[in-house]
Formats: C-alpha cells, structure tokens, sequence
C-alpha cells in the first residue's frame, strides 16, 4: 500500500481528541499520553455515551489532560479537580466523571478532597497519574516523593515519609483501587474500564516516568528506561493488603487491583436515607422517574 | 434573556419572620437555585441549616464540602452541570474562596456567593458585624477582573437581593456577591414572600444554534457569551487559563488582553444595567450621605436629625456596590458641598467615592472597626461638619 | 460439526506513523514484540528520529505500538488477507 493510502486512513484516538490541540506539551519519553491512550481505548471498550464523559483535571502536566481529550473537559485550578468533578457529578447525575490529574494536584494540594470525597464515596473514576515530583514547575519533592530522591527542592535527598496512595483512600472508604505502570497497557485499559462500569469512588494510581526532571536528578537514564525499569520492578499482588504497598525509591512496586467492593454513593445514601426519613414528602434527587 | 415566573416548589409565599440568613436561603431556593455546598462559619451558617432544612421537600442538593475552597469549586462544577448555585460565608471563609472566585470569572461561571460579614482581619470578630470585605470582594482574586456585589440592609431585602444576585448571575456570566452583615445577617423582621407567580426569574443564557459552531466563549451582542451544560454533546473545553472563543489555552499577549478586556468590559459597559441606588431629597442636597448595608439604616436617624436641624441632606443607599456607581457620584461631586460615608471598617468605600468625585467634593469618612454599628450621633456630627 | 485445524493465521497489519508528531522517545521500536520498527536515521521538523517499518511483513496487529505511543503519532490498521483463513485473536 502506498504512503497516499495509508494517510487516508483515520487516526482511532481522533475520535477521542481534540487534534486541533496535537501535539501536546508533554516531555518526549512521558508516560502520561500512554495513560491518555489507556483512558480512550476504555471508554472505547465501555460502550457508554461519550456525550455524557466529563473529564476534570487540575495542574500541572498531567493537568493538561483535559485539554487534550474531546468531551466536555474543565481545567479548573490547582488541587480542585475532586471537588469540581463532586459539583458536576451532582448536578447532572447522568454524567460519567473522570478526574484525570497528576499527584502533586490530587493528592499535595488537593488532598483534603481527595480523602472526603473518598469517603462520602462519589461516584466518580479518579485516574491519579503518579511521576513522583511536581514535574509542571520543575521537579519539586511532592508528598509521594519516595525517601532519598533527589527533587529540586530537595536537592539532598528526600527525607520525608511520602503517601501510600492505595492505603490512603482505601481507608478514607475507596470502593475501587488499583495500581498500575504505564507500560502495563492493557491492565491500565481494564482497571479503568472496571471503574467506569462502577458506581462509587474508584481510584486508579498509574506510576508513570517524568525523564526531563525525575529521572533526570536521579540519574536514572531516559524515559525508555525507567518505564522499563518500573515495570521490571512491579509485581502483580491482586487483593494486596495495601498496608504494604508503600513505595520505596527505585525499589519493588507492588501493583494490581487491590480493592473493589460495592457501597452506596452519596446519592444512594442520601436518597434511601430522607425517604426512610421523611416518606412521601421527600423528592428524590438524580432518580429517573 | 429568557424571563419566567419562579417555579412554586421553591417559593414559600407568605408573610414569614426571618432573619437575614435565612431570608437568603428563601432566596435562592424561590430564585430556582437547587444546589448548595458550603462549610459551616459565623455568622452565616443559619443559611445552611436552613437550606439543608428546606431543599429535600423541593428537590435537589445540600452538600456540606470538607471547606469553603471545595464549597466554590463545586458549585463552579454543579454552575457547568446546569444547576443554579449558591453558597453562603463570611470573612476566613471568603478569603479561602478568592481563588476560585478568579476560576468563576475566568470560565464565566454564574453563581452567588452570600458574605455575612464579621470584623477581621483573620477570626477577628466572629460574633460580630463588619463591612470590611466590600473591596475584598472587588480585588480579592488576582489578576483584573470585575464582579457584582449587591448590599441588603433588611431581611427582606436579604431575600429580594438574593433573587436578584441570581437573576444578574445568570444574565452576566459572573459571580454574583450578597454582601450584607451579621447585624442583618441576624436581625428578624417580617419578610413577605410573594407567589411565585409575581416572582421575575431570568433563565440561564442557553445556546441553542448548532452543536459544531458552539464557542463557549464568544461574545453575544450583550458581550456575554452563550452557555451549555456538560453532557449535552458539545464536548466543550474550558480552563483557568488565558483562553480564546473556543475555550482553548492560548498564551500570549495579545489574547490575554482579548480575554482580560472581554471579562471587565462585559460588567462595565453593562453597569448601567446592573448599578441600582436608592435616593433620597438629593436634588437640592448640600450634603450627601453615601451609605450601604445596615449602616444606611444607622444613617436615617442621623438624617432626620441634621434635616430637623434644618440641613439640606440627601441620601444615596447603595443597593448595587459593585459595580461602583461612578458616574452618579462625579454627577453629585459638582453640585454639593460635601460626601459622607459612614461605613464599618476603616474607609474602603469612601475612598472609592473620593476617587469618583475627583476632588470635587470632599469626602468625610464616619468608620471604625467593627464589632457595632454607627452611633446616629456621629454621622450627624459629620454631616455637621461638611456643611460648616 | 467438522473441526479443521491448520487454517488459523495470524493477523496482519499497517502501521500508519504520523512522523512529524513524533518525538523519539522510541518506545514503539522497543516494545514491538516483532521488531517492525527501528528509528530512522531522518529528522522530522522537531528534530527527532521517527520510527520507520522494516519489516512490514511481520506485523501481527496488536496494536501495542498504537497502545504505547505517547504522542498519539502511531496506529495500526488490520490488513485484508487475499487467502482466506479463520482469523486468530492474536492481539495479546
């Protein structure tokens, strides 16, 4: 086939993106436009209405996200995508929300949402891509920073105890939570088209390598390479306690679907609780008649 | 703009007594508003509980958010799902949202915020009544931008307002503050709440042309742009950030001047439309008296006395602080001898009308701190003093 | 029901690379479990080496270069075979 024809041809992640936007901002070697792939194949594989995805994100590089993926996307401020997303899931319950952002935006600043939203169960899919530093404003230590990696702003080592992010919200009250690389396509594609298909609050940490500023300081080669690296050192523990899923620098990742369980959501919980309640005189919010 | 009668399920018609705050909560729920997210503070919280109290009968959603900074970042969110909102606040609270209100005017997001104000700066007074966030509520976020404050001075109007905090909302695309004040915030009167049907409820400016040719931030002829509600199929974007019609991220110079130009100018060109005043024997007045709030209701006493005393005072009340009434006050400024502006911190309004008047007229400040309102007598001792 | 063995093939592909898009992080050439693809020694307008096929033939559609591709610059489509063959799910 000629070079004419095969232009021809229709680029599949078209009709999840605006084009319009490509090429995007991030670093060649970043992981967080695999994830984006991920993202798109299983909204493709989950067959739900694209009309009724919002995606929400925050800050930073994987921020962006929102300006890049063809649904209705808001790029709201620094640490307030859970919030954003918690405001628009309950006003139009029909929508499918997505909070797609990076660590230092869901779980630095906007930690305190993360954990309430986690634990009034809001339905919505939190796509958490995790580089290990604050890479927008140049690789600085962030509260999942593993001890003894060099960040710009500690640039002898971190000596703080970072967040284990699957125990975190899995104690705050998660119904869903996994771990994965980027490099783990495919796992990432389910675990993501598992929590759509969900209703409560699903959490989905994807370890991703920042090559210009974390692997970069830390002198661990390109982005080739620690994708590389990252997947060799995962091990797949499904159902792990994640009370030992801790990460370690440069050390063991434990990754896998550690937590999925049902709940009521918020909405279920406050509907079934003023009907009980109040009876009759209650007017159900969100219920298709 | 779509003018509709309120809808009944929300409008508690009837002569009631209330006070301030929960004057506000009737409001919002007889000016269609179903979505409330906010976090308890002094003393604006009656606003809550009543809310919370009062939307599972009408049907829609309370939510207490872990803090005032998710509280207006859902209701940016739930303002994008197609919902009317409102919150309530006041000093700390108010401060926590700056950021977001920056997010509300940039993405052009129409909410109302109700500030019950309490003394500051930080926990300053909690108890107690304050009208220090009046330029807070301007300039608080950064960067240029302008919004709509609207002061109550009555729990009656505590409920008009607030009808009409939405009804400018919806109309403009912006933020949308109630500022009144712990005194009125507090203070029970009778407040009649009127059928729905006598209840004017501007809708949302809802884009209805075709879905590929939707520029979320396009300027009608009014300069305010059209909107949608995410989950109607027009898969659009917006962001915080400096952004062209369509929504998308452009930094530069050029479009940040478009976008910063098209924020301020769609308030200032249409203040016209919005700036509402209260005057009272101005027309042969030597003296002014520029007042907002409850302390316009401190001021009237000083009136009568300084008009029984046979000065010729007027009076301005200012229903809409922001935007500021600017040319009304240069009007004023050539024909009378002097301003007084009695308010409860230490000058932020009076200074706006010194700027205004241009050095035509002198502007006699009546402040202090907080904590209580004016003594009669001292604004009375200035109107005094502006006519020797 | 006759069962017939030895007629299943693998599927085949056509890559589509959107050179220009490209920023050589090379993760598509590492990770293709059939060695397709290599950098090429041109430039693209950035300034990267694209990747290019070498071996065509050998594609057996699984996409993982599409899946993998960070900037959204590689994607594959199924190859309609002349010779009819019961088609495998060779996609890993």
């Amino acid at each position: 086939m000629s070079r004419e024809e095969l232009a021809e041809e229709k680029n599949p992640m078209e009709d999840f993106l605006r084009m319009d936007r490509i090429p995007h901002i991030w670093c060649p070697g970043c992981g967080i436009g695999t994830v984006v792939t991920s993202f798109a194949d299983a909204l493709k594989k989950s067959e739900l209405d694209l009309d009724k995805v919002a995606v929400v994100s925050g800050i930073g590089c994987t921020g962006r996200v929102a300006g890049y993926v063809k649904f209705d996307s808001f790029h709201t401020t620094h640490g307030r995508a859970i919030p954003f997303a918690t405001g628009l899931k309950l006003a139009n319950p029909e929508l499918k929300v997505v909070v797609f952002s990076g660590d230092g935006d869901i779980v630095g600043i906007g930690g305190n949402h993360l954990i309430h939203a986690a634990r009034r169960n809001m339905d919505i899919v939190v796509i958490c891509v995790n580089n290990f530093n604050y890479a927008m404003t140049g690789g600085q230590v962030a509260a999942t920073s593993p001890m003894g990696a060099n960040l710009s702003t500690a640039p002898y080592g971190n000596f703080e105890y970072p967040f284990n992010l699957p125990y975190l919200v899995e104690t705050c009250g998660a119904t869903y939570v996994a771990r994965w690389t980027s490099l783990h396509i495919r796992r990432v594609t389910k675990s993501i088209q598992e929590a759509l298909a969900k209703r409560g609050f699903s959490f989905i940490e994807v370890i991703t390598p920042c090559v210009t500023l974390y692997a970069r300081r830390n002198r661990l080669g390109d982005g080739l390479n620690l994708l590389k690296y990252y997947y060799d050192q995962s091990e797949i523990q499904h159902g792990a306690d994640t009370r030992t899923v801790g990460i370690d620098y440069q050390g063991k990742l434990i990754v896998g679907k550690f937590v999925d369980k049902e709940k009521p959501t918020f909405l279920d919980g406050m509907n079934t609780h003023l009907q009980k309640v109040l009876g009759e005189k209650y007017v159900p919010y969100g219920v298709k008649p | 703009m779509r003018k509709v009668k309120a809808d009944p399920k929300g409008v508690l018609t009837g002569a009631h007594y209330l006070d301030g705050d929960f004057a506000i909560a009737e409001g919002g729920l007889a000016a269609g508003c179903r979505f409330f997210a906010g976090y308890p503070i002094t003393p604006s919280t009656e606003t809550a509980e009543r809310f919370s109290e009062r939307i599972p009968f009408v049907g829609g959603i309370f939510i207490q958010m872990e803090d005032e900074i998710a509280s207006i970042t859902a209701l940016i969110g739930a303002s994008w799902g197609g919902q009317k909102v409102m919150t309530v606040t006041s000093g700390p609270g108010f401060s926590l949202m700056q950021e977001n209100i920056g997010l509300a005017v940039m993405m052009e997001t129409p909410l109302v915020i109700a500030n019950v104000q309490r003394g500051g700066p930080s926990t300053g007074l909690p108890t107690l009544t304050g009208q220090s966030d009046m330029m807070q509520a301007k300039f608080g976020s950064h960067g240029d931008y302008e919004i709509i404050a609207l002061s109550p001075d009555s729990p009656q109007e505590c409920f008009d307002l607030t009808i009409k905090a939405f009804n400018l909302a919806e109309t403009f695309r912006v933020p949308v503050f109630v500022m009144t004040d712990e005194c009125v915030g507090h203070m029970h009167e009778k407040v009649i709440i009127p059928p729905a049907d006598e209840i004017e409820i501007i809708e949302r400016k809802w884009y209805q042309g075709p879905k590929d040719k939707y520029l979320p931030y396009k300027p009608d002829k009014d300069l305010v742009p059209f909107m949608v509600k995410a989950g109607d199929g027009y898969r659009f974007h917006t962001t915080g950030l400096t952004h062209d019609e369509r929504g998308y991220p452009v930094l530069n110079a050029e479009v940040q001047d478009w976008c910063v130009h098209h924020l301020v100018d769609k308030i200032r060109k249409n203040a016209h439309k919005i700036i509402e005043l209260q005057e009272d024997q101005i027309d042969n007045a030597e003296v002014v008296v520029v007042s907002y709030g409850i302390t316009s209701r401190v001021a009237i006493r000083a009136v009568q006395l300084a008009r029984k005393a046979g000065i010729k005072v007027g009076t301005m009340r200012m229903i809409t602080v922001w935007p500021f009434p600017e040319k009304r006050i240069k009007e004023l400024a050539g024909k009378i001898k002097a301003f007084v502006v009695p308010e409860i911190n230490l000058g932020q309004i009076g200074r706006e009308v010194e700027r205004c008047a241009f050095g035509q007229a002198p502007v006699i400040g009546v402040t202090h701190c907080g904590g209580w309102v004016h003594d009669p007598e001292d604004i009375l001792k200035a109107i005094k003093e502006a006519v020797r | 029901m006759t069962i017939r063995f030895g007629n299943l093939r693998p599927k085949k592909g056509n890559i589509h690379i959107n050179k220009e898009r490209c920023k050589g992080c090379g993760f598509c050439v590492e990770f293709c479990p059939r060695d397709v693809l290599e950098l090429s020694e041109e430039f693209n307008k950035k300034g990267y080496h694209p990747p290019r096929v070498v071996k065509a033939d050998e594609c057996i559609y699984c996409q993982l270069c599409e899946a993998i591709c960070p900037e959204f610059a590689i994607f594959v489509t199924l190859k309609k075979e002349e010779e009819k063959g019961e088609e495998s799910e060779s996609r890993p």
